[in-house]
């Protein structure tokens, strides 16, 4: 295993976006992910790749936009107000099938907000922020370790799909440091970019556009797109139970939440309480199929966001009625202890019917 | 076993590093370590904070509302972050820059003269090392060769005269709590 290394989690996105090949990077500033393009600006010139600091982050994702379909790896990164700024052209990538790495590290909302972590960004991300019918891949990594192992990910899966992917994270992973393992990148097989814009010599134009006016041309790009989704709903699902097999009541709770969250379940199964613990890591595609499968009339679902319910109504089309789901959630950058999911938790109706059912 | 430490001051007092320093320690020990520094805007004048947890288990959240121990530099950091002290805690302060403190009465006090011990090194600016020493030295948690094992992987080639007086500085910080604590006996 290689050396563990001790850097802020927005400069393990920036070096793990590196090693997997981004040679492109333009963005604007705005805490709490500043590191990200202060890294970038001096890393990328060791590497012979570019660094912009755009005049906006509207022209920041454009020129992610433009870079992709010259054929490079190029990501862009902000926090939630500038990433609301850039949903028009996350759906442009989308229509176009671009590929691109967009990082939210998000802050409290909204408007302007503050600057604390925050996960109120959740609809925007899975449910498409910009307009049309379209998709990302969606990452929630938790620790350091998976900023790392995730954001290089991203890069593969961006160019495999031919698709936008984003690194949902917040402010807390993105100013906190701990330490990781600085996993080797290996490249997988991906097909050759044939449809990048590199110069026509030798071949016929390539075009990439997402403006399609002929009759039916659009409702037929839709359907190439449609499948796509399919596609990674039926591949892509990646998540992580502890102990849900014999629990009586599961936490699902993603990201910064989730670890925290963690915390409290570990320490509620050493007294004994019968709790499971399901952490969705990939946000889209949801594992749909992974929670309807556990879900039965016997076991309750606590959500557990940093907002006020968002994820907890994937949560109850997944499990479809079969269980009850209950939700905690602190809004505005207000960030929960594990004490305070501790006491939730074992306040929980679930637990409490059962302490009743004892002393009678 | 779980510790957490807060640590406060000046912008500038390399409050930041300090804790830094501390975690990569507890790393380089095999535990589990988190860092989170208070950002937005600071700038150099202003108030720097950082919360250090260091643990035998995975850590939930690296924010920590009450401390068990805080270490401060200045006045406004004393008076900001003392209430949140745990009961019992342990408080560590710069004594040449707090000259008179109010200070609670169910917490234990050490009171670290670290900007004069720092001065006398012939760097006030490895003030924030002393501190980090005598907070080993009363607290434990990670043993002095981590620290300076840290140190030395930490220290940029180009900075190895600040390398010098920092280890100077983690001697003498030990020393000042050795001291006290006989002549207290």
């Amino acid at each position: 295993m290689s050396k563990k290394l001790f850097m802020r989690g927005n400069e393990v996105i920036a070096e793990a976006a590196i090693n997997a090949g981004c040679r492109f990077y333009a963005g604007y500033p705005i805490t709490p992910q500043n590191e990200i393009p202060e890294y970038m600006s001096w890393r990328m010139s060791d590497v012979g790749g570019v660094f912009i600091q755009a005049e906006s982050e509207l022209a920041a994702i454009n020129m992610v936009y433009g870079a992709s379909a010259a054929g490079a790896r190029a990501m862009t990164s902000s926090s939630s107000p500038g990433i609301s700024l850039k949903q028009e052209t996350i759906s442009y990538l989308a229509g176009a099938e671009l590929p691109a790495v967009i990082v939210n590290m998000q802050r409290g909302g909204p408007g302007l907000g503050n600057i604390s972590g925050s996960q109120a960004d959740y609809f925007q991300a899975v449910k498409g922020g910009g307009h049309g019918d379209y998709k990302m891949l969606v990452y929630a990594p938790y620790n350091l370790q998976e900023l790392w192992d995730l954001t290089m990910l991203a890069f593969d899966k961006a160019d495999e799909y031919r698709n936008p992917v984003m690194i949902l994270g917040d402010g807390i992973l993105g100013q906190m440091m701990e330490p990781f393992y600085q996993t080797p990148y290996t490249k997988p097989n991906l097909s050759e970019k044939t449809w990048a814009l590199t110069g026509c010599k030798g071949r016929g134009p390539n075009v990439i556009k997402s403006l399609y006016m002929g009759e039916g041309e659009l409702e037929f790009r839709n359907s190439i797109l449609q499948e796509k989704y399919k596609k990674m709903r039926d591949k892509e699902v990646r998540f992580e139970a502890i102990g849900v097999e014999d629990a009586e009541l599961i936490v699902v709770a993603f990201g910064i939440a989730a670890r925290i969250a963690l915390s409290a379940v570990k320490r509620l199964r050493k007294e004994g309480f019968k709790i499971g613990f399901f952490r969705p890591v990939t946000l889209y595609p949801f594992p749909e199929k992974e929670l309807a499968a556990l879900a039965n009339a016997d076991r309750r679902f606590i959500t557990i966001e940093l907002n006020a319910g968002q994820m907890v109504e994937d949560v109850r089309l997944a499990v479809n009625g079969k269980s009850e789901v209950l939700f905690y959630g602190r809004t505005g950058g207000a960030i929960m202890t594990p004490e305070e999911i501790y006491e939730e938790l074992s306040a929980s109706p679930r637990f409490q019917a059962g302490a009743a059912v004892l002393k009678s | 076993m779980e510790h957490n430490v807060l640590i406060a001051g000046f912008g500038g007092q390399g409050i930041l590093f300090f804790g830094k320093l501390l975690a990569y320690s507890g790393m380089l020990e095999g535990k589990e370590v988190t860092w989170f520094p208070s950002y937005g805007a600071e700038v150099r004048g202003g108030t720097a904070n950082c919360t250090v947890i260091i643990s035998d288990d995975m850590i939930g959240s690296p924010i920590v509302r009450n401390p068990e121990i805080l270490v401060v530099m200045n006045e406004a950091s004393l008076n900001k972050f003392q209430p949140r002290l745990k009961k019992e805690g342990l408080l560590i302060f710069d004594s040449s820059l707090i000259k008179k403190p109010e200070l609670r009465s169910d917490i234990h006090v050490a009171d670290v003269p670290a900007s004069e011990i720092a001065a006398s090194i012939g760097n006030t600016k490895c003030a924030n090392i002393v501190m980090l020493s005598a907070l080993l030295a009363k607290a434990g948690i990670i043993k002095e060769e981590s620290a300076l094992k840290a140190l030395e992987e930490l220290t940029p080639p180009k900075r190895r005269k600040s390398l010098d007086i920092n280890k100077d500085a983690i001697t003498k910080g030990r020393k000042y709590i050795e001291d006290k604590k006989s002549k207290d006996n």
